[in-house]
């Protein structure tokens, strides 16, 4: 068995230091030795995107990447999107759109839009199914995901951050 | 999912490299992207004992102007290729091509170099290297050599490089002004490999076509470059009997395997069709250069 080594790198902003075989996957670092299981594996195969994290300003599936690799790296995870206790506009997003039921590819979903969003602020429908294309999701078919990022990329703007939901809509309206 | 245990190597230079390669002989696997590797690791299809990261040298990373050519380090990401300025403007093929890999977390990690050095028919940038006339700086310990793309693939899995050199770098000749271009690749969806695709470089000249590159993609155990297509084109007009000649002869040079993608006569017939689609864009590309 090969010999173990520390590798420390940054999660979500705070330095952790983990002992690990260098055949050891990141995924399993981060939910196994880190206790951060908002990512999760859904193949073999790398295809399906659940495991994908932020790594140094790029999306990653961290199925597909070895700890040893992460040596110096930052690395965000979903649980690092809310700031506060609040939020972030994707979270949000996805809440308000409906853009999950299961709940499983979702934090993939959520950080993959979170560079999609930094790269490209203002994307149409086309590029986010594109550039979100590396993530599947069972449940959704997608629509509700794209409105959701769409949601998020307006809020992000600075725009008014509207549902499209025409249930939320007619309900707030009734409320005031 | 899980790998077996190997030593992991982190170089900070290439001689550092070139020496691990020397220690660790075929007991060894160069780690570039890591997309195609370590998917065959955790299948065990592939087993190495040691794997030596190239991750951390920078002179495998960039894309840049040389010498009237343009360079690009091996370690040159996917994504790097699709966002870069000068392949955009110089030699959108590439760019045209990339767009067409995988999906965006794989082509933030996967390479030019570890494309090319896989040597899986099912890769993309064979067939673009080949129909842009590029080629490969090879180094070893001792020094280099630069072997053209159109010869580089042997079989599959199999390239001229040799277990203890390092792809470092690859040469594409500026296309010149006018060079119309198009990679049309069939797949089943999103991230798939080819069914088939074809790879073109076309040229006009007096109203015939002057320059033809045919570089068909997933259609047999290599790379195919489809010569006898691109000699019934060159030096005649580019008219539907020439097309529909060139897409036969196309046909003609495929041996492709029956798979889940389909059989063989159905894949010799996409790679016909792809061969004719991405002409024919080549073809209005190069017709009307103002046009992207």
């Amino acid at each position: 068995m090969a010999s173990k080594t520390m590798v420390s790198f940054s999660l979500n902003g705070s330095e952790v230091d983990v002992v690990v075989e260098p055949r050891e996957l990141l995924i399993h670092t981060l939910r196994e030795k880190c206790q951060h299981t908002g990512p999760h594996i859904g193949c073999e195969t790398s295809h399906c995107g659940a495991c994908t994290v932020d790594f140094n300003g790029m999306s990653v599936k961290s199925c597909t990447l070895l700890t040893v690799q992460a040596q110096g790296a930052e690395v965000r995870t979903v649980e690092g999107l809310a700031e506060g206790g609040t939020l972030h506009a994707l979270q949000e997003g996805f809440m308000q759109e409906h853009g999950l039921q299961c709940g499983f590819c979702t934090p993939g979903m959520l950080m993959r839009a979170y560079r999609l969003l930094q790269e490209n602020p203002d994307p149409t429908e086309a590029e986010i199914r594109y550039w979100m294309a590396g993530n599947l999701c069972r449940c959704t078919g997608y629509q509700n995901i794209v409105k959701a990022v769409q949601y998020a990329a307006r809020k992000l703007r600075g725009e008014a951050a509207e549902t499209s939901h025409p249930l939320i809509e007619a309900g707030a309206a009734h409320a005031h | 999912m899980i790998p077996r245990p190997f030593e992991y190597h982190a170089p900070q230079t290439l001689s550092e490299a070139f020496a691990l390669l020397g220690a660790h002989g075929d007991t060894a696997k160069l780690l570039a992207g890591g997309h195609s590797l370590l998917p065959m690791m955790k299948l065990r299809f592939a087993q190495p004992e040691h794997l030596i990261d190239l991750g951390r040298l920078a002179e495998l990373k960039g894309i840049r102007e040389e010498n009237g050519a343009i360079w690009i380090g091996a370690m040159t990401t996917e994504n790097e290729l699709i966002w870069s300025a000068l392949l955009q403007t110089r030699c959108p093929l590439i760019v045209e091509g990339a767009r067409q890999i995988a999906d965006p977390q794989v082509r933030y990690r996967g390479t030019l170099g570890g494309d090319l050095s896989h040597g899986d028919p099912g890769n993309d940038h064979p067939a673009l290297m080949v129909a842009l006339d590029a080629s490969f700086v090879l180094q070893g310990a001792a020094g280099e050599r630069v072997v053209p793309a159109d010869g580089f693939f042997v079989g599959t899995y199999a390239t001229l490089l040799e277990p203890d050199e390092i792809l470092t770098g690859i040469r594409i000749p500026m296309p010149p002004p006018g060079t119309g271009y198009c990679y049309a690749k069939l797949k089943r969806k999103t991230g798939d490999f080819a069914t088939a695709a074809a790879a073109v470089t076309l040229r006009l000249a007096g109203g015939n076509v002057e320059h033809a590159r045919i570089a068909l993609t997933n259609v047999g155990d290599t790379v195919i470059r489809a010569t006898d297509a691109e000699h019934a084109l060159v030096g005649k007009p580019f008219d539907a009997r020439a097309l529909d000649e060139a897409a036969r002869l196309a046909m003609a040079a495929c041996n492709p395997v029956a798979d889940l993608r389909g059989d063989v006569d159905y894949k010799r017939a996409m790679a016909g069709e792809m061969t004719r689609r991405a002409l024919g864009t080549a073809y209005e590309r190069a017709a009307n250069p103002a046009r992207p």
